[in-house]
């Protein structure tokens, strides 16, 4: 899906893919089906009855999260396992600037920092910590930056739950600031934060369709596939990658604030390694690098997560209560969501490891070493530059 | 003064030192090759200028400008370009967009870019022909052509080119070296490492011979194929 048109008379494969004819075509009605179906979301909800206001919110939170997971993952290729940091110091942001509870006397004692304010530099905060991991771990490529953004990832929620004069530790913060629109009642109704979460998804869609058909998706797609000759075309490895690490960032930095904000609670346990995973899933789940794909695996996973699980819940403590089983009545079947989240990725990585709904280019990468040995000599290449 | 120039350049990976004091000049306009057997420095000494390696002492010299210090990423704007050792092209993108990719550096308007595409199809008419293909799925021939035409699409001063015939069947490595030498007619300056010391010679203006990190001869391409030790290293003759 995509905010604009792409530009015209480019070639048809590859990363600035940009569709022709009928895939144009397909593509730009994907895009109105989505906006339109975003917008009314809540009119269908209330007509239908669905009661799904509350549950929509964390849903569309997410896929926020995901689209920023993908710039780093998805077109950079740089494998993030620790983005929940980056959430998780977005949302303490909001917090220290508007919570009464905030460590910064000044805000404390009332002086509550506009919500709008506070959400930038909540993202502002996020990207520059996604630039402080990122300048370490430069060197690093696949498995080993996947165990530092790890450690990261670990540490950040420790450093809050062991810090209790500044962050309050496991007790979390509250209440914090939200935002404050004349004739809009965030604090009581859910309706106006979709619509708020809704705005901002839609110019991360806007902005990461951009940025992909741009020079520096160029780089990022050069860089994913060959790091060596991507220097000797003229990128800047150090440049981009950061990038792409304080790009990613501050998308999750926006979706921590209206988080804490939205909640008016947050705890360091929820900023934990399974959130990390989560995001990676959706956005596995639908197709790295593609952002119609990611926000398909997002609504999927949500869908799944916040919806049929309960629905389930429902049946099997009916049937529970129906043939008399105890066990049955009181079982919680969200609980084994790890395992099915988890069953459900080996089963994807088996079947399609291109995701659902892939990106042209994604696919073809993954199904490269089927097709030719040239790719996975390259591969063997760049680990022995590594290596020295 | 030499358009490009290297002096005393010692180029470690970790403790191994490869290169141990390297010196070569190249001129406007010339073929220069670099021939040697494996191991003997031949891609370090191109790696080094290019900035992929920095050398531990010594200086590399573009005109009156120094490279020594700039970052792999600065060389190419300031007109050196390197199709690298195996090729290295980006397999999964397109042949089109591989070429888009050589011409990442620059800054010129579109029209000026426009005149390099029809440079690189009329030298390669195969790859305008495959200009959607993705380039992974191109034959070796193919692969290399494109590597330099992505590097010829920087539109540099010194084309450094690496092992260009390797892999390739004898008569693609023909058609390869053909097409250098009319590159090289249209007055690009070439500094070409080969294997293939017969075919490098017989296209080159000068050569210089690497052995374990050390230049031990140069001459005319010329008078280094009738040299009696070049011939029974590296010609294969007795």
């Amino acid at each position: 899906m995509k905010g604009k048109p792409p530009p015209r008379g480019r070639s048809t494969l590859g990363w600035w893919y940009t569709a022709t004819g009928k895939a144009r075509e397909r593509k730009m009605w994907g895009t109105i089906v989505g906006i339109g179906g975003a917008l009314l979301f809540p009119v269908v909800n209330n007509v239908l009855g669905l009661g799904w206001e509350a549950k929509s919110i964390p849903i569309t939170l997410f896929i926020v999260l995901a689209l920023g997971l993908n710039v780093v993952v998805g077109f950079a290729g740089l494998l993030d396992l620790g983005y929940a940091a980056f959430f998780a110091i977005g949302a303490y942001t909001m917090a220290f600037l508007t919570s009464t509870v905030s460590p910064i006397g000044f805000v404390r004692e009332g002086n509550h920092v506009n919500f709008f304010l506070a959400m930038f530099v909540s993202s502002a905060v996020a990207a520059l910590f996604g630039v402080l991991l990122g300048a370490p771990t430069l060197r690093l490529r696949g498995d080993y930056l996947a165990i530092v953004t790890l450690g990261f990832g670990e540490i950040v929620p420790l450093v809050i739950k062991n810090t209790p004069e500044i962050t309050k530790g496991t007790q979390g913060m509250n209440p914090i600031g939200y935002p404050e629109i004349p004739g809009l009642q965030f604090a009581v109704d859910p309706i106006p934060w979709y619509y708020l979460i809704v705005a901002v998804l839609m110019v991360s869609v806007l902005i990461t369709a951009r940025l992909r058909t741009s020079r520096v998706g160029r780089a990022w797609a050069a860089m994913r596939e060959d790091e060596v000759a991507a220097a000797s075309m003229g990128v800047n490895l150090v440049t981009t990658k950061l990038f792409a690490f304080a790009l990613g960032a501050s998308f999750s930095g926006f979706a921590g604030s209206i988080w804490a904000s939205y909640l008016q609670v947050i705890a360091p346990e929820q900023f934990d390694f399974s959130v990390s995973i989560f995001v990676l899933c959706m956005i596995i789940l639908g197709g790295l690098g593609n952002i119609g794909g990611v926000i398909a695996g997002g609504l999927l996973l949500g869908f799944v997560d916040r919806i049929l699980f309960d629905w389930i819940n429902g049946l099997v403590h009916g049937v529970g209560a129906a043939i008399g089983n105890q066990d049955l009545a009181i079982m919680d079947v969200s609980r084994s969501r790890q395992l099915i989240f988890g069953v459900a990725l080996v089963a994807m990585m088996l079947l399609r490891p291109e995701g659902l709904f892939p990106s042209a280019t994604r696919r073809a990468e993954l199904h490269a070493a089927e097709e030719d040995e040239g790719a996975l000599e390259q591969e063997r290449a760049i680990l022995v530059d590594v290596e020295r | 003064m030499p358009l490009l120039e290297v002096q005393q350049v010692h180029t470690y990976y970790g403790n191994i030192q490869a290169l141990k004091g390297v010196s070569l000049k190249v001129e406007k306009g010339e073929i220069v090759t670099l021939i040697g057997s494996n191991g003997a420095g031949k891609t370090t000494t191109l790696r080094t200028i290019a900035g992929v390696l920095r050398p531990r002492k010594g200086t590399v010299r573009m005109g009156d400008r120094d490279l020594t210090k700039v970052p792999a990423n600065e060389i190419v704007r300031l007109g050196v370009a390197h199709s690298p050792e195996g090729r290295r092209i980006f397999s999964r993108m397109s042949v089109k967009e591989n070429l888009e990719m050589g011409a990442y550096a620059r800054t010129d308007p579109p029209a000026e870019l426009a005149k390099d595409f029809e440079r690189v199809y009329e030298l390669f008419p195969r790859l305008k022909e495959r200009l959607t293909q993705r380039a992974g799925t191109l034959s070796g021939g193919e692969q290399q052509m494109l590597a330099i035409g992505r590097a010829l699409m920087a539109r540099p001063t010194v084309l450094l080119l690496d092992e260009p015939s390797m892999g390739l069947a004898p008569v693609l490595v023909e058609l390869v070296f053909k097409t250098i030498q009319d590159i090289n007619a249209q007055g690009m300056t070439v500094l070409l490492v080969e294997q293939n010391a017969h075919m490098a010679l017989s296209i080159a203006h000068r050569g210089y011979v690497l052995q374990t990190g050390r230049i031990v001869l140069s001459d005319s391409a010329k008078n280094l194929a009738e040299n009696e030790m070049v011939r029974k290293a590296y010609l294969g003759e007795e």
